[in-house]
């Protein structure tokens, strides 16, 4: 591994400012994807700023929704006992990644800025257009069964990892953030793109933009939601598909519905036609079979991963019939 | 680029000059000559290098030994008192939880987070505390055996 400095920052100013903008400089969060990141050459910063002993609280709003601190652990976050009760989605997906080790140093903001899990990405005898732009992909002809279905280019057909980021894209989160010219918040479902001609920029963030928290607004239905991931093996996997609901059924009718994918897309894929499907429909199996097409409409995959578009609709409709049934939450 | 790192482990301070790139796994067996925790994949995914940071399991092949600056570690040479063994080391022994014994150190470290956590866990619930350490003899069922007979016992 290349040497590198590092400095820990004591505030969000300091942070912004030991970084610069030259790009050179990296924050560092928990590091369980830029250490390994770094380990293979692929991310080679000259110095880090440690940002992990800054804005780590977990504060409930007025309005019932909570903001959480960007240096939050992971398993800090799945275990608040507000999170928990108010949004179990999110408690959920985050239990369903990595593993408690991984967990206790991972931070949310890191989780964010996590990078593809594509083999193509991360082997440097291959070609790809995020590590090298304009090399091409040599996952589009290849081995390709993790890779997308929806939203993908003919220049990368890469995933985007995280569960927890697709818990956060159901629940109309947003993510503040601060640079040299002061603090914005981007929408959840906005922070992270996708891929067309440039996959190698992965999110709305601007050179030199410290990510100081993350807000999840009120939603009283989400304390019915769920998180539920397929993999290869049970534990410790990457999702080949995932999906986090939230549903309140009023009457035998459908009155909220959030819907939003993992292991599909370059970023979180949130099915915005599909919750509209379900809007006022009546909370049925053909509700949610429709609900699931309409939520594939346009998917293509390619050799090795055609599958995961009857996986993603049959998830779906599933863990809508279960959070339908009176005793579907959890 | 070296810069000077102050830590604890096993209860006792340490100060070396290391560089920022020098990974935590590396501090401790090369550094400090702790080898009880191991080098498995050094790619974050077996666990064999779990460590305690402040009473939480950690990968110690995923971070720089710079990161625990002021931090105090806790290896599993620090778990045995006066010569007897602490009560997870003794139900490995017991049960014959381990047969090469690599990933053993790391399996315990992550045991004694998921007893702290939850100290009447599940046979499920063992299994999922433990997805993070690989066994490549798979002698899972008798590892999973020495965590129950510790939380039976009444905990680590």
């Amino acid at each position: 591994m290349r040497n590198f400095a590092y400095a820990k920052a004591s505030n969000s100013t300091e942070a912004i400012r030991l970084l610069g903008h030259s790009g050179a400089a990296k924050f560092l969060g928990g590091g369980t994807n830029l250490v390994d990141l770094m380990r293979e050459n692929i991310e080679q910063p000259e110095s880090l700023v440690d940002i992990t002993s800054l804005l780590r609280e977990i504060q409930e709003n007025a309005d019932g929704g909570v903001t959480i601190g960007a240096a939050a652990r992971n398993s800090a976050v799945a275990a608040h006992r507000t999170i928990r009760e108010r949004f179990p989605v999110l408690s959920q997906a985050i239990l369903f990644g990595g593993s408690g080790q991984v967990r206790n140093m991972a931070t949310i903001g890191g989780n964010l800025m996590q990078r593809t899990r594509c083999d193509y990405f991360y082997d440097a005898a291959s070609r790809c257009n995020k590590r090298t732009p304009g090399a091409g992909c040599d996952a589009i002809d290849g081995f390709n069964r993790m890779h997308a279905i929806l939203g993908w280019s003919p220049d990368c057909i890469a995933t985007h990892p995280s569960d927890m980021c697709v818990a956060l894209a159901a629940l109309d989160a947003s993510v503040e953030v601060e640079g040299r010219d002061g603090k914005r918040s981007i929408r959840f479902t906005e922070f992270h793109r996708l891929p067309g001609n440039t996959p190698h920029v992965e999110t709305d963030l601007r050179p030199g933009e410290l990510i100081t928290s993350v807000t999840i607004p009120k939603l009283d239905a989400a304390r019915r939601s769920v998180y539920r991931k397929v993999r290869d093996r049970s534990s410790y996997a990457f999702a080949l598909v995932s999906v986090a609901a939230v549903l309140e059924v009023e009457n035998g009718v459908v009155k909220t519905a959030r819907l939003a994918l993992g292991g599909v897309a370059h970023k979180p894929w949130r099915a915005g036609p599909a919750e509209e499907a379900l809007q006022g429909s009546p909370a049925n199996e053909a509700s949610f079979g429709r609900a699931a097409d309409t939520a594939l409409a346009g998917a293509k995959g390619f050799a090795h991963n055609e599958f995961k578009i009857e996986l993603a609709k049959r998830l779906i409709a599933s863990t809508l019939a279960d959070l339908a049934r009176k005793d579907g939450a959890r | 680029m070296k810069q000077t790192l102050t830590l604890t482990i096993n209860g006792k301070s340490y100060s070396d000059e290391v560089e920022p790139r020098l990974l935590l796994i590396h501090y401790l067996r090369e550094v400090a000559g702790l080898t009880g925790p191991h080098i498995g994949c050094e790619t974050s995914i077996c666990g064999a290098c779990t460590v305690m940071l402040d009473g939480m399991a950690v990968k110690s092949c995923t971070m720089f030994a710079v990161q625990a600056e002021g931090r105090s570690v806790l290896t599993i040479e620090g778990l045995a008192q006066n010569g007897k063994l602490d009560p997870l080391q003794e139900a490995f022994w017991n049960e014959h939880a381990l047969q090469c014994g690599f990933c053993t150190p790391g399996m315990i470290m992550t045991a004694r987070q998921l007893l702290a956590d939850n100290p009447s866990p599940s046979e499920q619930e063992i299994r999922h505390g433990l997805e993070g350490n690989l066994c490549r003899c798979t002698g899972y069922q008798h590892i999973v055996n020495a965590v129950k007979a510790v939380a039976k016992a009444g905990g680590a």
